[in-house]
């Protein structure tokens, strides 16, 4: 085995031998500590991954998928499942950011555990399952194992909202639980459709359409799109994302957030658009039109709402409508845009939903109504929430910026009546984004100090620093170069697209 | 034609183990009257059948009692699978029968006997060759069920449920009979081959409409087994109304039963254009019913009963696939008739794992209860919990009960390589439906507080627990094994 197939498999291996072992280790806090050691571990084993031939100096044309490193074992013939992992400039930037909130989230549990019953080793362990299983979605080259993974976040997920949730969280977990299998199993169908029809579950050689029928594409991107469209999640299938977000815990809705939805996204672009081409192309405009439905019906929502988390998971449907659109748009400016929202989306909003969490836990409410006035007395907390909201705006500069005006100029490029309209909506829609943001803003920090939030001091624990800083210096770094993710997607978005018809 | 036939003894090997098992055991009962001493015997009758069955089905096919080239016993892959699964339920069944034997109530020879007649008739199902053999078979299977299911004493739902059992499965055995009858009057032959290859070449007697009667019969005959909708009625008022053990025992080993028959007249016998969309519609209609009345039960077993309905209709479910001609190529055929037995096999494992769990998490000599009794049950039992709740979500079909996963992964890619999608879809999103009730159970198992505390489980119910758990992690890793026999 090369370097590279080594780290590969430590990235899946390590978060699952840490949640055995967190679970084993007698002790709540050493169980929590032996976690959070595997979760530093994974970030590490996913830093190193980067290295690699990045460029294609073979003969013939280009393949449309060149992983960095790649790992291909057999596992089950009988059901066409290989063990085949691999990078690329696509997936890489999301395995880091996976790591590097599952880190943050077992850090933060570290110092505090959520109430609610459970022990915080539990959690930890959890936390961890659900990083194979994200990590893994990210990695697998196989279509039969990119469903395997996909599944495999479900019922941990389900176990941290209903463990360790809000009041109502049954209820919310039971709803996440059944939304994301009824995806799952469309996924399931359509990859045994695809598998069925064409022979093998390669992704590197599926890639392109692999001489599958015209109306077999359009069958499979049907099925692939709306399972990853209830995931990532595409109005009118979000409904399940508020309520599991209002009820997670801190972490929970941060992982939620932060690297969940993006296997939808991930899904969209690696397994649907890809595999399906033909059948990306003909749905492209309704795709397209219902992105920019969800960027108008979250932007009015939120503009609506009067609780705290509850305005950030529904301002996730604005930002994901964004994502999606650049996806719909299949220009390779669309397709960029959508990568690197994805990853603004993810850094910002798990941001967002650690200061909602670290108000939450220090006001005891979530009602916009009782919160005014926190920058009279916590400045330094307000100050981050601003920082955060006006980075989740789209200011330049900031991370946000980069995914929803490209999307936008991705739709303006892709020229036409329909997607013309689409733009002007969509950039309609970002102007709301600022509008329930600023409201969010002077609802929460500006007038006078609540009675919830009179009480309050200044002073952040050392650990909400430690779990805040990365996510502050990435939102910064990628808003001012975002040659970070985008150098490394350019290569496999061209490659992709020169096989999309 | 000789008129003397031989026979081949090795063959038969399988089938004399298990039937001397049943008489070793009424013997013991009967000089030693000790009731570790028969349960011993029949535990090592049980594990000696499976060790025969899977010997003499390791050393290739061996047929005996033919006339001319059709036989009525063949000793192949799919019958030494059959043979070796059902000996394993049993012996599985009798450590999960510990606490209900010692209570008392339930007197042990009776029951270790007729255990272990059901057994031979599950061994001797697999390798039937004819129409006749395949009947007697299933009947030696389920006739020893209706006393087991009203053995305890003074028990009114277990008198209930044995009747309820009995009548219905006496008309569905004579209706099947008819059925076989029918077919002789039509083709002249029993033997399923002959059968198959008659209808096949001969299109006047397929399109006989007596000939449709025959075939309809003996489906609906064998779908009250396997407990399918619209025949399923019985199963759920006799799970709960049986001992625990013998309700584990209905759903498995009875369950399997079921399905090798009917596996066997579809796959060799009746032509596949007629019962592929007879099939097809069943399956639709057990997991959708079953899934949908499982949402609405309070009681833990009828909730296993509920679900066990709906695990049946995802065995048919592949079969379902001969409706369309696309789904009748010899290969899509195979795949289909593979996947419902690597299916099958999958589902009696974890349906076992999740009533020994049930057993572990009552009193001994209990029912089993309602789903409140089980609140809490992980946090006090977290093993025996955590077992339960691996066996549930693997019925769900979702990891980690990997085992489950595959199982449903096998149908689907079977369905859809035999061009039934809509078939699959209804698959997928019953999957979906069925999640919402185990997870309601599996959640209940890890509630704050509430429920009934129970003594620790007995010692052989945690090893067959313990067993069949690790079983199913393991085949959950390795699927690959369960597919490589399935096929054979």
């Amino acid at each position: 085995m090369t370097f590279g197939q080594v780290l590969l498999v430590a990235v899946v291996a390590v978060p699952a031998v840490g949640a055995v072992a967190t679970a084993a280790v007698p002790g709540d806090r050493a169980g929590r500590l032996v976690g959070t050691a595997a979760a530093a571990l994974t970030l590490l084993a996913t830093l190193p991954l980067v290295g690699g031939e990045h460029g294609w100096f073979g003969y013939g044309p280009r393949p449309a998928v060149q992983p960095w490193h790649q790992l291909d074992l057999t596992w089950v013939p009988g059901l066409d499942l290989r063990f085949h992992l691999g990078v690329d400039g696509i997936s890489w930037p999301l395995v880091v950011l996976t790591a590097l909130l599952t880190l943050l989230c077992c850090g933060y549990t570290l110092w505090r555990v959520p109430a609610g019953g459970g022990s915080g080793r539990a959690l930890v362990a959890l936390l961890l399952v659900v990083e194979v299983g994200i990590l893994g979605t990210f990695l697998a080259l196989d279509l039969v194992l990119f469903f395997l993974f996909f599944e495999v976040v479900l019922l941990p997920m389900y176990a941290i909202i209903a463990g360790w949730g809000g009041d109502d969280r049954r209820r919310a977990a039971r709803k996440f639980a059944l939304y994301t299998l009824f995806g799952s199993v469309l996924l399931l169908v359509g990859v045994y459709l695809v598998v069925a029809a064409a022979g093998t579950a390669d992704l590197v050689a599926l890639t392109g359409g692999a001489g599958l029928s015209r109306d077999t594409q359009l069958a499979a991107f049907t099925l692939l799109a709306l399972a990853f469209a209830v995931k990532s999640p595409l109005w009118p299938l979000h409904s399940w994302l508020p309520d599991a977000h209002t009820q997670a815990p801190t972490v929970g809705s941060v992982i939620l957030a932060g690297v969940l939805l993006k296997m939808g996204t991930y899904g969209l672009i690696r397994v649907a658009v890809g595999v399906a081409p033909e059948g990306a192309r003909w749905a492209s405009p309704v795709l397209g039109a219902l992105a920019v439905a969800a960027i108008g019906i979250g932007g009015l929502v939120c503009l609506a709402q009067s609780e705290l988390k509850r305005l950030i998971a529904y301002s996730s449907v604005g930002h994901m409508g964004f994502v999606l659109l650049g996806v719909a748009t299949l220009t390779a400016t669309g397709l960029q845009a959508a990568l690197i929202g994805n990853i603004a989306h993810g850094v910002i909003t798990g941001l967002l939903f650690f200061l909602a969490g670290a108000i939450k836990d220090r006001t005891h409410t979530g009602s916009l109504a009782e919160l005014s006035g926190l920058r009279e007395t916590a400045p330094r907390l307000a100050g981050l929430l601003g920082f955060a909201a006006v980075a989740s705006l789209g200011l330049p500069g900031l991370a946000g910026f980069w995914g929803e005006a490209f999307a936008v100029v991705a739709a303006v490029r892709r020229g036409g009546p329909l997607w013309l309209t689409l733009a002007a909506l969509a950039a309609l829609g970002g102007a709301l984004t600022a509008a329930y943001l600023l409201r969010l803003l002077r609802r929460v920090s500006h007038g006078r100090p609540s009675a919830a939030v009179a009480p309050l001091g200044p002073g952040l624990a050392g650990a909400e620093l430690t779990a805040w800083a990365p996510l502050v210096v990435l939102a910064l770094a990628v808003g001012l170069a975002p040659a970070l993710v985008l150098s490394y997607a350019s290569g496999p978005v061209e490659a992709l697209l020169g096989v999309v018809p | 034609m000789s008129l003397v036939q031989p026979v081949d003894n090795v063959a038969l090997l399988p089938g004399y183990l298990a039937a001397g098992t049943a008489v070793l055991v009424l013997l013991v009962d009967l000089l030693v009257a000790r009731r570790a001493v028969t349960v011993a015997v029949a535990a090592l009758g049980a594990a000696g059948t499976a060790a025969g069955a899977a010997l003499v089905g390791a050393a290739g096919e061996r047929r005996t009692f033919c006339v001319g080239a059709d036989c009525s016993w063949v000793w192949g892959g799919r019958a030494a699978l059959v043979a070796v699964v059902i000996a394993l339920l049993t012996l599985g069944v009798l450590a999960i029968s510990g606490p209900l034997l010692r209570a008392g109530r339930t007197p042990a020879g009776e029951y270790c006997f007729l255990l272990a007649c059901a057994m031979t008739g599950g061994v001797v199902l697999g390798a039937a060759g004819d129409l006749i053999t395949l009947l007697v078979a299933l009947e030696t299977l389920t006739l020893p069920l209706y006393v087991l299911v009203g053995l305890r004493r003074a028990s009114l739902a277990g008198a209930e449920a044995a009747v309820t059992f009995f009548v219905v499965s006496v008309v569905a055995t004579s209706v099947t009979l008819l059925g076989a009858a029918l077919l002789y009057a039509v083709t002249g032959s029993l033997h399923l081959d002959r059968l198959g290859g008659t209808l096949a070449a001969r299109d006047d007697l397929r399109d006989l409409p007596l000939t449709t009667v025959a075939v309809a019969l003996v489906v609906a005959g064998l779908a009250f087994k396997v407990a399918a909708v619209p025949f399923h009625a019985w199963a759920p008022a006799t799970y709960d109304g049986a001992p625990l053990p013998v309700a584990a025992y209905l759903s498995t080993a009875s369950k399997l039963g079921g399905v090798v028959a009917l596996l066997a007249v579809v796959q060799r016998a009746l032509p596949a254009g007629v019962t592929g969309p007879v099939l097809a519609v069943l399956a639709a209609l057990t997991m959708t019913v079953g899934n949908l009345v499982a949402l609405r039960q309070r009681r833990t077993v009828r909730l296993l009963a509920w679900s066990s309905v709906a695990q049946a209709g995802y065995v048919l479910a592949p079969l379902g696939a001969l409706a369309l001609a696309a789904g009748r190529t010899a290969d899509a055929r195979a795949g289909a008739y593979a996947a419902a037995v690597a299916y099958a096999v999958f589902f009696v494992l974890l349906e076992l794992a999740a009533f020994a769990a049930v057993v572990a998490l009552r009193p001994a000599d209990g029912d089993g209860g309602t789903l409140a009794d089980l609140r809490g049950a992980a946090r006090r039992h977290p093993w025996v919990g955590g077992a339960f709740a691996l066996a549930l979500i693997g019925l769900a079909g979702l990891p980690p009960g990997l085992a489950g996963l595959f199982a449903k992964v096998t149908v689907v890619r079977s369905l859809l390589a035999g061009h039934a999608g809509w078939l699959a879809l209804v698959v997928a999103l019953n999957a979906v439906l069925g999640l919402a009730y185990y997870l309601r159970v599996a959640a209940t198992l890890y509630a704050p507080s509430g429920g009934v505390a129970v003594a620790r489980p007995a010692r052989t119910v945690a090893i067959a627990l313990g067993v069949a758990t690790a079983v199913a992690v393991v085949i959950g890793f390795a699927p690959q094994l369960v597919l490589d026999v399935a096929a054979r």
